[in-house]
């Protein structure tokens, strides 16, 4: 096992790089420079534009930017924004907390929901359910996230007021973050009616961000399941005259997991890309929102530092599941 | 035991909170995130409304919802006859906030004034890169470190700027947020701590409300200055809620999650008008919006074919298709609530056929031309697309075809400027600081030309007024000379004008006491909410 976990990490070195090199490459493909925006609509001029390109050391020849920063991130630094003028890696933890508790949130949906909608349609095949599930999963899986979320808001908290709008915690509730989690946090405060809050904020975002990873895991659960379900030692355990909960939950449903685990962990990803326009419509205050902020300001540091952060999540989620193949098909170890 | 210790506090303090929380509590759902809160070193209003306006104050300030100037820090000034030095008497007993972070020992002085600027330009002042990345763009942008020759302590309440040449916009100048007036005793204890850089986190300064805290894209929180010069707030607590949404903030509005908001979509106006919770502030932006010819390029250089150009645009159709109304035609380069406005020049008629006719009379058949058009949207041109499409469409009648262009934004800027551009290009100003030089001369000054001046227009003519405009002080007679500059531009017609929009601020209508300001600043000193 060790040499499996070894042999994973390994592989990280040459993907991080990898990731660096992009990541550094990317925004300094886009047209435009962090010095140029600085001014706004007012034009800069050439003199000042140079003088700001090489205090920031803008200037200096790409290689020689790159082995900077890939020395910076050696030893821990990321940068700092050109923006806010603050290190990257305070905004990332501060900001991070938020997102994760999101996506966190929003795959145990997506997970609780999609594993026993995607066995009922197996189970019940070709019939009204299995449509009607895998209908509401084509839906929800080409739907545009900023229209569903901004419907959901229209409905849920403008017109029937059950939620509220944004945020993450009414704005009555302040306390300083003790773990970034507002659930934890909230109950931590001590405050009356703090942690409702907190769930009452969650609720929309969670649903919105959801939408497209249930209708992923339930398409991929029915599919798995439909092909265990034709094997033959399924086949025995029901000939053997064992319970159907039992021989679906426990013989097949453990056997169809594991490409499910793999859409889980694709997930991670898509949660991520989602919650760039999930947190701008419900303004909660993550990684998505600022990463994309900084794009469009040419804040260098902040789109490197962000990408290789989000990057790192990501390797370390799919690590995780690479073990937990693993635990479930112990010949995936050899 | 560390976080043990933490954790304790914060539930103390959290408790504490508790009791105090939801007093007399107004809620702004600002546009989107600060990006620091030392106003000097930025350029974009929603930074401004959260730091300089909110917590610190300058030696001059503009009337509220209005561009004229009035005493703020400094009581009174007094300029020289060649207009180069200026002497400013400051208010005697005003204090800087305390905080939690910070108490202060003394009072407002010379000392702090001198402080303020000179950390913008002396770049051997200690505070001159006091963070990575450090600089100073309006201070540059509005061309303080050529104007400034000296800037003196005469005593503890007198100050003089010395300027190397006369310079009439300077007051209003010092009324921009560049100019906002931080604590030196402050700013000497972060550096004796080594914490320089909170200077940019927690600021202190003598405005109406005290900093409590930021919390990252989600919340800025102020408490009203009980100290404050000049007077109490009639609110405790101020809390802007950051919306980055226009859509969202109006359902935020609507559901009372909070009190105002700026910039809706012009689309949810009508909307918000009739909710009977809501009221919606209304006023002339203090903007334009212009198409600009590159007058060095044949044939936009020839007067006619501009004018001829001009008169082919129904410009009404693109106020009614892109602002729904919410904008008026523009005539003149200065929006028309900013003084000098000159409302007996006439506008190029809209009138087809006599531009087609004048286009064949300056002997320009087939003409192919490029329009640039906005990659966003700006208070003062919501959709540059659609503007350009429907001048595309207009243009062709008069037989000129038009190919519509656009860049990322930044690239956009940049080659706009260019002198050799091909092309007439779609951009806009928004008023600094309400003087009609902020204007003219800044988008169509000679100077300008390969920079702001996008129409690349040198007259000597008119720029000769604004040179005569800038060395006096009397407004009567830059009245008169930029009355007479924008008559000039209207012959030379090196733009078409497109429009000045409207800006509109819905509020629960329990707000009282909210002025909207010209120049698009949100303030909240005086402002209160019907129990």
């Amino acid at each position: 096992m060790l040499r499996f976990i070894l042999g994973r990490l390994a592989v990280l070195i040459p993907t991080f790089i990898g990731v660096s090199i992009i990541a550094f490459s990317f925004i300094r493909l886009l047209p435009g420079d962090p010095v140029m925006l600085m001014s706004g609509e007012r034009v800069m001029s050439p003199e000042r534009h140079a003088e700001l390109m090489n205090q920031l050391g803008l200037d200096r020849p790409m290689y020689a930017q790159y082995l900077d920063y890939l020395g910076g991130l050696l030893t821990g630094d990321f940068g700092s924004s050109i923006v806010t003028k603050r290190p990257v890696l305070d905004d990332f933890m501060q900001l991070f907390p938020a997102t994760l508790e999101l996506s966190l949130c929003a795959i145990i949906l997506a997970v609780c929901l999609g594993i026993p909608a995607g066995v009922l349609a197996a189970v019940k095949r070709g019939s009204w359910i299995d449509q009607t599930v895998m209908g509401a999963a084509l839906v929800g899986y080409s739907m545009p996230i900023f229209w569903w979320g901004l419907l959901l808001i229209i409905f849920f908290s403008g017109y029937l007021g059950w939620t509220p709008v944004s945020g993450r915690i009414s704005l009555m509730y302040f306390f300083p973050p003790v773990t970034g989690f507002m659930l934890i946090d909230s109950l931590l405060s001590g405050q009356a009616g703090a942690f409702k809050s907190a769930v009452s904020y969650l609720i929309l975002p969670t649903i919105v961000l959801a939408t497209i990873p249930l209708a992923v895991i339930a398409r991929q659960t029915r599919s798995a399941m439909l092909e265990v379900l034709g094997e033959d030692y399924v086949r025995t355990a029901r000939s053997k005259g064992l319970a159907p909960l039992r021989v679906v939950g426990v013989h097949a449903l453990r056997n169809a997991m594991i490409p499910v685990i793999t859409t889980i962990g694709l997930q991670v990803g898509v949660l991520l890309a989602g919650a760039i326009l999930t947190e701008t419509i419900f303004s909660w205050p993550g990684i998505g929102k600022w990463m994309v902020d900084s794009v469009f300001k040419r804040d260098y540091a902040v789109v490197q530092g962000g990408l290789m952060l989000i990057a790192g999540v990501i390797m370390l989620v799919n690590l995780i599941v690479d073990l937990l193949y693993g635990f479930i098909n112990p010949r995936i170890r050899h | 035991m560390k976080k043990l210790t933490t954790l304790l506090a914060a539930t103390a303090l959290a408790s504490m909170m508790a009791s105090a929380a939801w007093s007399k509590t107004l809620v702004y759902c600002s546009e989107g995130s600060p990006e620091g809160f030392d106003p000097g070193m930025y350029t974009a209003g929603t930074t401004f409304d959260a730091s300089s306006r909110t917590v610190y104050n300058r030696l001059v300030e503009f009337k509220h919802g209005s561009t004229e100037i009035e005493p703020g820090l400094a009581e009174s000034w007094t300029v020289s006859d060649d207009g180069t030095v200026y002497t400013f008497k400051l208010r005697p007993g005003v204090k800087f906030q305390t905080t939690e972070f910070f108490t202060p020992t003394r009072e407002l002085n010379a000392d702090d004034v001198i402080f303020s600027f000179e950390r913008q330009y002396k770049e051997d002042n200690k505070w001159n890169k006091y963070v990575a990345g450090a600089s100073w763009e309006y201070f540059a942008g509005m061309g303080f470190p050529e104007l400034i020759k000296s800037i003196e302590k005469v005593d503890d309440l007198t100050v003089k700027f010395t300027l190397n040449r006369p310079e009439a916009p300077f007051l209003a100048n010092l009324g921009m947020d560049f100019a906002s007036i931080l604590s030196k005793e402050y700013a000497d204890k972060l550096e004796a701590d080594g914490k320089m850089e909170l200077m940019n986190q927690q600021p202190l300064g003598t405005g109406p409300y005290t900093f409590v805290a930021y919390q990252a894209d989600a919340a800025i929180r102020y408490k009203a200055n009980p100290d404050y010069w000049g007077g109490a707030q009639k609110i405790d607590d101020l809390v802007f809620a950051i919306t980055t949404d226009a859509a969202v903030r109006a359902q935020k509005l609507k559901a009372g999650e909070c009190h105002i908001m700026p910039y809706p979509n012009a689309a949810d106006v009508s909307g918000l008008k009739e909710d009977p919770n809501l009221t919606v502030l209304e006023q002339e932006g203090l903007n334009v919006a212009y198409l600009a010819y590159n007058t060095l390029v044949a044939p936009f250089d020839k007067v006619e074919v501009r004018k001829a150009l001009n008169m082919a645009v129904n410009k009404q159709a693109i106020v009614d298709a892109v602002f729904q109304g919410a904008a008026t035609v523009a005539k003149n380069p200065i929006p028309p609530t900013m003084w000098s406005y000159n409302d007996a020049v006439e506008d190029d008629k809209y009138d087809p056929e006599a531009a087609k006719k004048m286009l064949e009379d300056a002997g320009v058949s087939g003409l192919k031309m490029k329009i640039w058009a906005m990659p966003v949207a700006r208070p003062y041109m919501l959709n540059a697309r659609r503007a350009a499409e429907l001048m595309q469409a207009d243009l062709a009648k008069i037989g000129v075809e038009v190919e519509i262009v656009s860049y990322e934004w930044a690239e956009y800027l940049k080659l706009s400027s260019d002198k050799n551009r091909d092309g007439a290009v779609i951009l806009g100003w928004t008023g600094d600081n309400g003087d009609p030089d902020n204007f003219l001369d800044t988008l169509l000054g000679c100077d300008a030309v390969g920079g702001n001046n996008r129409a690349q227009w040198c007259n000597k003519e008119f720029d000769d007024l604004m040179t005569k405009a800038k060395a006096t002080a009397d407004v009567a007679e830059r009245t008169k000379y930029y009355e007479e500059a924008q008559v000039i531009f209207k012959k030379e017609a090196p733009w078409n004008t497109i429009d000045h929009s409207l800006v509109a601020v819905p509020m629960n209508k329990k707000v009282t006491g909210f002025v909207m300001d010209p120049l698009g600043i949100h303030r909240f000193d005086g402002v209160d909410i019907a129990e």
